[in-house]
């Protein structure tokens, strides 16, 4: 399908090349490249409104772009030929606002897409739901409905529900930014455990604190682009652009460090 | 007595399986148009869309016995297409009904919230997928209260299909007085009037407690009215 890949390298899982989008007048989007290895973590920051959900959206075309190209591994999913649903299902997302199916169990909601989409018969998918609900620490709230269920407890179940489809990649759309702060704790224990188990994850977060232990690279975005992305370490005590440091330093005022 | 036994008896066997023939008829066609329409109008395309409001507005634009007295005497008088009375009412009531019914469907699609739809698509649902197993579910719940408007109202207006001799419940009503006011007396149009009324009540009501049944039946947690307001 994609004869050539012009600039296909060293097994980069996530690629993405001069991504432009815009809603009406407003030009969310105005080049974004990047890419990640397989096992990576990266964690995007920036200022409300610079694009980085639009980013996540535009990778797995939830929002078309406008302009640019990605590929997962050597699949171009910009391409129109291939099936956006395939690709999608190796694409974990977790959303902000979490968005459990509201009239399925939290196991019917983590079976239903190895059910729906890969065909998997009942029983193997509640078998492979149970393992997930498992990994995630609420096994015991399998049979509960998501309005049953708290903030901290809905977000763990929509992760597991996206690991059930074995993703190649995670993104999380901000994961944490919708819970009570005695919640946050109990998510972000999941993804740290996820990251260390190898999970290929592009996360948009405030948590400095997940960011500065967790991640292998820190992408900061301002005004629809990358303007600077190193490994923590460097990026936290040294960073190049000063709006990155004056960024940086509004959140410590805010969360702490 | 034995008069109003008799012909409350005459209602009820030769009134009343009309009268539910038609409701559950209309109340089936209405379904069977009203809810691809509704979808049509919130997933379709642009021309689709056109299309099924035009149709909704003109079938909640009309008045029902206008609607019945076309598919009967004005396809008869212009056509020489007479079909039989019921059918008539069946086509006209039911053109209706899929107007009104579309317009149930298409709020309670439209208020299940946009992300359910975008997670089903992230997991790689196809939008006929995620339709079909995420947003009709929650839908459909979500149409019952709406929905027992319309039954009720769809019961009563079988009634208009009397106008073009359907032998319904009414028009049983209305043969049963004019046959019996010269034996027994003009005051006996009210009493046979009330009974029609009465089987009209209980049918209304029947058929609502058991959509209430449904409903509970249906109910799940996260779809009730919450924050109850004590005082």
């Amino acid at each position: 399908m994609n004869e050539q890949h012009p600039s296909r390298s060293d097994g980069a899982i996530l690629r993405v090349e001069g991504l432009h989008k815009s809603y009406g007048d407003n030009h969310v989007l105005r080049g974004v490249s990047m890419q990640m290895r397989r096992g990576e973590t990266v964690v995007v920051i920036g200022p409300s409104g610079t694009g980085k959900s639009t980013l996540l959206r535009c990778i797995n075309q939830l929002s078309v772009p406008d302009r640019g190209r990605v590929w997962l591994g050597d699949r171009e999913i910009t391409c129109k030929k291939q099936n956006i649903n395939c690709l999608r299902a190796e694409i974990g997302f977790v959303f902000q606002n979490f968005n459990l199916f509201t009239h399925l169990t939290a196991l019917a909601n983590v079976r239903i897409g190895p059910m729906k989409v890969k065909g998997l018969k009942k029983a193997a998918a509640t078998e492979l739901a149970m393992d997930e609900l498992a990994r995630v620490g609420l096994s015991d709230k399998a049979d509960a409905y998501p309005a049953e269920l708290s903030g901290g407890q809905q977000q763990r179940v929509s992760i597991a529900r996206a690991l059930a489809m074995s993703p190649q990649l995670m993104l999380f759309d901000e994961p944490t930014s919708a819970l009570d702060p005695e919640l946050i704790g109990e998510v972000l224990d999941v993804m740290v455990s996820l990251a260390k188990e190898g999970m290929t994850m592009l996360v948009v977060s405030h948590e400095m604190g997940f960011a500065r232990s967790v991640s292998d690279s820190i992408i900061f975005m301002e005004g629809g682009v990358i303007l600077e992305q190193g490994p923590p370490e460097e990026f936290f005590t040294a960073p190049k652009e000063e709006r990155t440091r004056v960024f940086l330093s509004k959140i410590t005022e805010l969360y702490g460090e | 007595m034995s008069t109003i036994w008799q012909s409350l008896e005459l209602l009820v066997t030769k009134g009343l399986p009309t009268t539910v023939l038609l409701t559950l008829g209309l109340l089936g066609a209405g379904l069977a148009l009203g809810f691809p329409i509704a979808f049509l109008q919130v997933y379709g395309y642009r021309p689709f869309r056109w299309l099924c409001r035009g149709y909704e507005q003109l079938f909640r634009g009309i008045p029902a016995l206008v609607l019945i007295l076309i598919f009967h005497s004005g396809l008869a008088r212009s056509f020489g297409i007479l079909l039989p009375a019921f059918t008539s009412a069946l086509i006209a009531l039911g053109l209706r009904s899929s107007a009104y019914q579309s317009q149930i469907f298409r709020g309670a699609i439209q208020s299940v919230p946009q992300g359910q739809m975008m997670a089903a698509r992230a997991l790689g649902m196809s939008k006929l997928q995620a339709i079909r197993s995420i947003i009709l579910p929650q839908a459909l719940r979500l149409s019952i209260p709406p929905w027992t408007n319309e039954f009720s109202s769809v019961l009563k207006d079988t009634s208009l299909a009397s106008a073009i001799g359907v032998l319904e419940l009414t028009k049983q009503g209305t043969l049963i007085f004019t046959r019996i006011q010269f034996v027994k007396g003009v005051n006996y149009i009210l009493v046979i009037l009330i009974l029609v009324a009465l089987v009209y009540l209980v049918l209304t009501y029947m058929g609502n407690a058991g959509l209430a049944l449904l409903e509970r039946r249906l109910r799940i947690p996260g779809f009730e009215m919450k924050g109850k307001v004590e005082r």
